[in-house]
């Protein structure tokens, strides 16, 4: 991680000394992504994993289309799941307009928004890993907590989810970093609004439409990958710390 | 403590129809082939597995009746489950294992019972480690703990040492005998090994094809040649349950006393009066028709003919019966009729050799 850093230093300040300083509407959509990323990946987080338990060792009529369903955000065009949000959520759409009337929540146009459509668009890959992880755990240690007087919400708190920890961790890191580069799901749902909606991609997108903004572009392009090894890296080392522990 | 069990399941290819109770403390033996379904049995009384029709009745508790729509699951069963696997935690130390189910009986156990358990398994030495850094009989004997200490009506043991290779067999099997002749708790213990029923059982239930089909003492099951002949095992020989009488240490010999006459063996390291259980296999008996005065065997024993069958090409296997014990000898055809063998006639039976539990051995010179 310190080499990472290094580099990154060495490259910027090889072309320009003022490279390595981020002015205030950068730091402002590093910060923002952070933010939206966070709070993405911690509400979508507990569904993930209630789902992935429900899901897994399982059999019912329907289950290979619910299964399908939760995957598709992987695989939908993220400017379908922004459109898809824009028509269902927007301010005069139906239910924008009744959570915002009555209960004062909007989406549109809002930082909660890329936060809901980051959530949205990185869900599978926290079910994924969650799900393979419940799977991976041997059924017959949960029959001998059974015997042993666990019953079902027991044997989920202190079973399922300590020998799941190392894909919840994971999971939740590789969430986090996809969802530093949200882009298109979020310019169409909640647009490019400065220190509300313009994430790291964004701003690096509208410095590549400003004359003079190669410069910056290359800047926050070279932060977003810096963050996204960090976020990889992160991931693997959790992933190995946590398997000690959950004795694998 | 005492179980009935009644069952009939359909698992497509294979049927199985179980009927039993046992109602004594001690080991009773599931013997029967791989596949014959033992484990089937044990896990419709954990209730890991439901049957299509049944009637299961622990301690007086119905725990399972199909007629009536009664079925406890099984964290409420109250069932010890010793798996073959051990089943452990993997994420928890060998402490908090054990307390497991300790923490969440109904009736918890007194912290002094913990410790006994501990040191009856000789658990103190591995408390803090994961079960990742065990041995494969140290598992075992965590797995037996967390059971034990689960405050279970009834114990469940599915060929724990089925797993272990034959020194890790002789690691456990002494624990197993403590519990056994100490804890006041009924214990069904899965095996298809005819050695481990013979040396912990107290009663033999025979499965076969999914059906429970013979149920008995041990001493009397495994010398019975209708029921070697039922499980299709070759005769597995005398089991006698005996007791110190005395030693003759200016012989080096010891002489154990059972429940039809007096057995002489090479000195053990037992004291007068302890229980002793041996085995005289059905090859180390020779019969005689008249007292054999001059000779240099020093067990015979009047006995009585009470069943004869064909073992293999050219033998025959006698049963007897001396006093109320059984034993097995296996003879050539031709010895059988030469000595006219038939059912009713005593006879003298020679045992050239007893086989004593290497524990009771004297040490070597």
């Amino acid at each position: 991680m310190l080499r990472l850093g290094r580099v990154v230093f060495v490259i910027s300040s090889e072309r320009n000394e003022a490279v390595l300083m981020l002015s205030p509407a950068e730091v402002e959509a590093l910060l923002l992504s952070l933010r939206i990323s966070a709070v993405a990946v911690l509400c979508a987080l507990p569904i993930a994993v209630a789902l992935a338990a429900l899901l897994a060792h399982r059999r019912f009529p329907g289950k290979a289309v619910i299964d399908g369903a939760l995957h598709l955000p992987m695989v939908l065009p993220p400017v379908v799941v922004g459109y898809l949000l824009l028509i269902i959520l927007g301010t005069r759409a139906p239910v924008g307009a009744w959570l915002l009337q009555h209960l004062g929540i909007r989406f549109a146009f809002s930082w909660t928004g890329a936060a809901l459509a980051s959530a949205i668009i990185t869900f599978p890959f926290q079910f994924r890993a969650i799900r393979l992880s419940i799977e991976a755990i041997d059924s017959g240690v949960s029959d001998a907590a059974r015997t042993l007087g666990a019953n079902a919400f027991d044997r989920f708190v202190n079973l399922t989810l300590p020998l799941a920890l190392p894909g919840i961790i994971a999971g939740a890191i590789t969430a986090f970093a996809a969802c530093l580069g949200e882009f298109g799901a979020i310019i169409t749902f909640v647009s490019n609004i400065p220190g509300e909606t313009r994430t790291l991609p964004l701003a690096i997108y509208s410095a590549l439409q400003s004359p003079g903004g190669e410069a910056e572009a290359a800047r926050l392009s070279m932060l977003s990958i810096a963050l996204a090894l960090i976020g990889v890296t992160l991931a693997e080392f959790a992933d190995r710390r946590v398997r000690v522990f959950a004795g694998r | 403590m005492s179980i009935s069990v009644q069952l009939k399941h359909d698992f497509g290819a294979f049927r199985l129809m179980a009927e039993f109770s046992v109602a004594q403390p001690g080991i009773t033996a599931l013997f029967g082939p791989s596949g014959s379904g033992k484990t089937s049995i044990v896990n419709a009384i954990a209730g890991l597995l439901r049957p299509d029709e049944g009637n299961i009745v622990i301690g007086g508790e119905t725990v399972l009746d199909t007629g009536a729509h009664i079925f406890v699951p099984p964290q409420r069963r109250r069932v010890g489950y010793v798996f073959q696997d051990a089943r452990l935690f993997p994420h928890m130390s060998v402490e908090s294992n054990l307390r497991f189910g300790w923490r969440r009986a109904p009736i918890r156990a007194e912290e002094s019972e913990f410790e006994r358990v501990v040191s009856l398994l000789g658990l103190e030495p591995i408390l803090a480690r994961r079960p990742s850094r065990l041995s494969g009989g140290e598992k075992s004997r965590v797995a037996l703990g967390r059971a034990l200490l689960s405050s279970p009506r009834i114990l469940l043991l599915d060929e724990p040492l089925s797993a272990l290779d034959a020194a890790r067999k002789a690691e456990i099997l002494p624990y197993l005998e403590r519990l056994r002749d100490e804890a006041a708790l009924p214990m069904l213990y899965v095996s298809h090994a005819l050695e481990e029923v013979a040396q912990l059982a107290d009663a033999v239930i025979v499965v076969k094809g999914g059906r429970t089909v013979a149920q008995g003492p041990v001493f009397d099951m495994l010398a019975d040649l209708d029921i070697s002949a039922l499980t299709g095992a070759p005769s597995f020989g005398a089991v006698i349950d005996t007791r110190v009488l005395e030693h003759r240490e200016a012989d080096g010999l010891s002489v154990l006393s059972f429940n039809g006459g007096q057995l002489i063996v090479p000195l053990l390291r037992r004291a007068a009066g302890q229980r002793l259980r041996v085995r005289i296999r059905a090859e180390d008996v020779m019969l005689a028709a008249e007292e054999p005065r001059t000779i240099s065997a020093n067990n015979v024993l009047l006995c009585a003919v009470t069943n004869l069958r064909e073992s293999g090409a050219a033998h025959a296997d006698v049963q007897l019966l001396c006093g109320k014990a059984r034993f097995v000898a296996r003879i050539t055809r031709a010895s059988a009729v030469r000595l006219g063998v038939k059912p009713g006639m005593p006879i003298f039976a020679i045992a050239k050799s007893v086989i004593v539990d290497p524990q009771a051995q004297p040490v070597a010179p």
